[in-house]
């Protein structure tokens, strides 16, 4: 009666300490260049090398430009923090996909693109969006610096083990409503502390209708519910999706493989500590209003008046309003957009640039919108080209540009500036997150070219 | 290499919001760094300044009438990006303990590993701790990790906080983690060994 989580967390528990601690083993770390530098300087300190540098895989993407990557990032500290990682992968034989190489991305789609995530693993990173590689089937979440230290010296990290939960959503989904909706319309309901302390599972009929590509934006955004990290037992799906990959086993090694992950599942009387079920016919396009990707309603809806708001969370309901500069009741469909951003390890995916590009097609960009197109990652802009989209995109206004983490997190260039509208398809609408004072709408790839052709916030059936 | 924590006491800085994220306590803009030093400067940048870098004199850590190391806060405190640099910048800027009804379970970890105790009480005992600061902003707070306990003297209430054994025992005596897992490399590489 063990849960998919249960089964791959116990067989990776090394020990168990004082308090009920796990050493868990990890089968595979990544690292950028923001939060691995204290980690390798804590080994230099101790004089310790990596335990295991064949298990670790690097790539460059929170700081990196999204335009003329062949020259070096202009601010100098970025510059710094990036050849920071690329001198201590070479000192400890770590590989890394170096900015411009054809495999440099966001972390988040590089792993599943290349094959390098794979049902059953253990997988950590220091970056919250980890949650993704679980659509494949894994135990992944983000860990701190410390951890990135401890894993890169041991190769196993401290954890509690977390409480388990699963989230079903059953039936056919309504039309334009795509994998983001989903996730959009989950947190709105459960609330950004809705998860925390729990491990998801998310089942149920129409995940496993969803491409993988879709599961990996669910299990992405499960952090913005509080939770460790999202998780969906691996299928036809998710082994037909990483045949071939170039890290992928092959031959022999593959048909073994695939045999010991088809076991990959939650027993069928396993109990988990909490299980909600949704209906795909009540989910609709979905865009956020507020400072928390918990804020989301319709984008046929309204903003909550102040009355449905539980008194304790009143004050901060209204702090965020008045951020967004919005008014307790205001219709979302109308509301005036000045930029629009597609990219992230969200939705930054080729099928998010092909749903962007299908919608935008034969129509042009609103003068109002100001729009970044960012791949996920090299491979993502490379089959964006031969596939026509980027070709597409140019017709109708639009421009591609180079991949990375971009305006998800504005750590590069790339910044909304103060007060200015973004619908973006990343992960977090925080106070400033695309930089000081931008304010964020998140929403899918459809509700965002919806806005991008008619530079308010539309319904996509009505584009 | 943390610094130890036994008891405290100490007036408190309260910040009444609920789900402060990561990006709030320090900006993604300030983690271009390659060292832990230097976080405490930009702990709540732009809550804590105006665009022309004046301070917000109505932001609870500019007025000098709140003080201490403890920093009080809402609901679901630490959510969103994993970034250790949010325990780095709260260390940094000189507290010592935080206290939410809730804390989001990477910001918990992170914290732990660096000395900063994060202290969960119940919602009614927050909201006191609240109260009691607009009455006094120099009422004291007790915090006793051995004991697990946590004490509003003023209100004269007292409740038990949760923290798991090892991490107590780590804190208390100033140990450290990646030493303790270190040890276990045998069990480590045996564990390798049967699961090649």
């Amino acid at each position: 009666m063990n849960t998919l989580f249960d089964k791959i967390w116990d067989a990776h528990t090394v020990d168990t300490i004082a308090g009920g601690s796990c050493v868990l083993y990890i089968d595979r770390q990544y690292i950028h260049e923001v939060t691995s530098p204290q980690a390798f300087e804590g080994l230099r300190q101790r004089g310790i090398p990596v335990f295991r540098p064949a298990q670790v895989t690097a790539t460059p993407d929170h700081n990196i430009p999204t335009v003329n990557q062949h020259l070096p990032a202009s601010d100098p500290n970025s510059r710094m923090q990036l050849e920071t990682l690329e001198k201590n992968c070479e000192e400890h034989g770590i590989n890394i996909y170096k900015v411009g190489t054809p495999k440099n991305g966001i972390v988040h789609v590089v792993g599943p693109e290349t094959g390098t995530t794979q049902p059953g693993m253990t997988i950590v990173c220091g970056d919250s969006h980890t949650s993704t590689h679980g659509a494949m089937g894994c135990i992944a979440f983000g860990i701190g610096t410390s951890e990135v230290e401890m894993v890169l010296a041991s190769q196993c990290v401290l954890q509690t083990k977390p409480k388990s939960m699963r989230i079903n959503i059953e039936g056919e989904l309504n039309p334009n409503v795509c994998s983001k909706d989903i996730i959009l319309y989950i947190i709105s309901k459960l609330g950004t502390d809705g998860g925390t302390g729990h491990f998801i599972e998310f089942a149920g009929s129409t995940i496993r209708s969803l491409s993988m590509e879709a599961r990996m934006t669910i299990c992405n955004m499960s952090i913005e519910m509080g939770a460790r990290g999202g998780m969906i037992a691996p299928d036809q799906t998710t082994f037909d999706y990483l045949k071939g990959r170039e890290n992928a086993p092959k031959g022999e090694a593959w048909e073994r493989a695939v045999a010991e992950w088809s076991k990959l599942k939650s027993d069928e009387d396993a109990i988990f500590d909490k299980e909600v079920t949704f209906d795909a016919k009540d989910i609709l396009p979905m865009i956020t209003y507020g400072t928390n990707p918990g804020m989301g309603v319709a984008v046929t809806g309204s903003i909550p008046e102040l009355e449905e708001i539980p008194a304790v969370s009143e004050t901060s309901f209204i702090k965020s309003l008045d951020y967004m500069g919005f008014a307790p009741g205001d219709k979302m469909e109308g509301k005036k957009v000045d930029y629009v951003f597609v990219g992230s390890c969200t939705n930054g995916r080729i099928e998010d640039l092909r749903a962007f590009a299908n919608a935008v097609k034969g129509k042009r960009k609103a003068d109002n919108i100001t729009a970044w197109i960012v791949p996920g990652s090299r491979q993502v802009e490379k089959q964006a080209i031969e596939e026509g989209i980027k070709a597409t995109l140019e017709e109708a206004g639009f421009e591609l540009r180079q991949p990375g983490c971009s305006a998800c997190l504005a750590m590069n260039d790339d910044k909304i500036p103060a007060g200015k509208y973004c619908v973006a398809t990343s992960n977090r609408n925080f106070e400033g997150r695309q930089g000081p004072g931008a304010r964020t709408l998140l929403a899918g790839p459809l509700v965002a070219a919806a806005a991008a052709v008619n530079g308010v916030i539309t319904d996509p059936s009505k584009l | 290499m943390v610094d130890k924590f036994i008891t405290l006491d100490s007036s408190m800085v309260p910040l009444n919001i609920e789900n402060i994220d990561t990006d709030q306590i320090i900006p993604a803009r300030f983690l271009k760094a390659t060292t832990r030093k230097g976080f405490g400067d930009n702990v709540f940048y732009d809550w804590r300044y105006n665009s022309d870098g004046s301070p917000k004199t109505d932001f609870a850590m500019n007025n000098p009438k709140y003080n201490g190391n403890v920093l009080v806060v809402g609901n679901n405190f630490g959510c969103g990006s994993s970034r250790e640099h949010a325990a780095w910048a709260i260390y940094g800027a000189g507290f010592k303990a935080v206290v939410s009804s809730f804390f989001a379970d990477i910001f918990r970890n992170n914290a732990l590993n660096n000395g900063l105790l994060p202290v969960q009480v119940s919602p009614q005992f927050l909201a006191e701790i609240f109260q009691a600061i607009e009455a006094d902003p120099q009422t004291k707070i007790h915090i006793d990790l051995e004991a697990q306990e946590i004490s509003l003297p003023v209100a004269n209430i007292t409740e038990n906080f949760e923290i798991s054994a090892y991490k107590k025992e780590c804190l208390l005596k100033g140990y450290d983690d990646i030493d303790y897992v270190l040890s276990l490399k045998d069990k480590i590489e045996e564990y390798e060994t049967r699961n090649k």
